[in-house]
């Protein structure tokens, strides 16, 4: 190896893993969301935003279809539909 | 897209408790941040040669010598008069930690580096395709500790590692779960406040290890909490502070979602000697919350 090798910060992002995606994606509902952020919190790509409540959405360009948003939501208003439904 | 400093595009698992974990403690300790990396799934899944999905110094040399290499970065900032307003984490993976780099942490903490240790406690070398580790809890169902006629799983108890960081008389220890995310974040941001050598060791399901669902990431590591397998606690100068558990549930409910310890389910024997082991936890970190 000669010498060091660098790389620019998160430049991860030109890898869109949204591809790894094979059955489910997560569909926001946006009724009863009350904003406690926990999707936030444990989406493992950190692609969930948004402020206020029923205001959040994620990136599907990264989002490999894990579905913990929708396991955690307390308020059961994410939804994992399949790859085929237009959201 | 929220701003955080660990960007998607990294090369995890659908559902990788690890992962969460990383951009917890990264967005909660900020911009001013320096990061040495142990070898380890973190290591790899981060940083795919051209990239990198931390937007802060980050560096990686070998599997056990983040510690090290932190203690270096430490120092010279405090050459330069620079470390109080920069942070420095060392982390690493539960075998790059408890086993390989075990003796590079050790010094970091005796020397007194002002270093923030956080291992990521998934409890195998999962990188390397689930070999068992000092950190994999007693008849885990691992590649090297496969259960069978003449075995019973991992046949080795977990190694207490908070309490080994916690004898080197440092200030600041503690344990955090990924069921518990805001937790973690309040941990990270009290250890950075404090001056002196801090170790975290978060507990992080991997659904691909564990065998487990990938959306059932919180739910696991919520359940090893609750049944005191995994217990949450901090030592602040040495003094026990524990994260109480409302209703302490069988071990059976943490076992029985996970394919790792599915050999245990058919006997009663094995499940006693598990049931043992978190009846200890509750008593030695007194996690029982009072009646």
């Amino acid at each position: 190896m000669k010498g060091h090798m660098t790389s620019k910060p998160g430049s991860s992002v030109a890898n869109k893993t949204g591809s790894w995606r094979t059955e489910v994606k997560p569909k926001f509902l946006r009724k009863n969301c009350i904003a406690c952020r926990m999707c936030v919190y444990i989406c493992p790509e950190g692609i969930i935003s948004g402020e206020g409540k029923n205001m959040f959405g994620c990136d599907l360009d990264y989002c490999k279809g894990c579905g913990s948003c929708a396991a955690i939501c307390p308020k059961k208003d994410i939804e994992m539909v399949s790859e085929d439904e237009k959201i | 897209m929220t701003e955080t400093l660990f960007k998607p595009g990294h090369t995890a698992c659908a559902g990788c408790g690890q992962a969460i974990a990383a951009r917890l403690v990264i967005d909660a300790a900020g911009k001013n941040t320096m990061i040495a990396n142990n070898t380890g799934c973190l290591e790899v899944f981060s940083t795919k040669y051209p990239e990198s999905a931390w937007c802060v110094p980050w560096i990686h040399s070998l599997f056990e010598n983040c510690a090290a290499v932190a203690s270096g970065i430490e120092s010279g900032l405090k050459y330069l008069g620079k470390k109080d307003t920069i942070n420095v984490i060392a982390q690493g993976g539960d075998g790059g930690t408890a086993d390989i780099g075990l003796q590079a942490l050790s010094g970091m903490l005796e020397r007194g580096h002002d270093v923030l240790y956080v291992c990521y406690d998934n409890e195998a070398y999962m990188n390397t395709g689930i070999q068992r580790s000092g950190l994999t809890p007693t008849t885990s169902n691992t590649t090297t500790t496969p259960p069978g006629s003449a075995s019973f799983g991992n046949p080795r108890p977990k190694k207490p590692m908070p309490d080994i960081a916690a004898a080197h008389g440092i200030p600041y220890v503690a344990t955090a779960s990924v069921g518990y995310p805001q937790d973690i974040q309040k941990k990270v941001k009290k250890a950075l406040s404090i001056k002196g050598p801090k170790y975290i060791q978060i507990h992080v399901p991997c659904p691909l290890g564990w065998r487990h669902e990938s959306s059932q990431t919180s739910e696991v590591a919520k359940l090893a909490v609750e049944t005191g397998l995994y217990p949450i606690f901090e030592y602040e100068n040495g003094q026990l502070i524990p994260r109480k558990i409302a209703s302490v549930k069988p071990v059976e409910e943490y076992l029985k979602v996970q394919g790792r310890f599915k050999h245990l389910l058919k006997d009663a024997k094995g499940l006693k000697e598990i049931q043992a082991v978190a009846d200890y936890n509750i008593k030695k970190y007194q996690l029982k919350a009072q009646e």
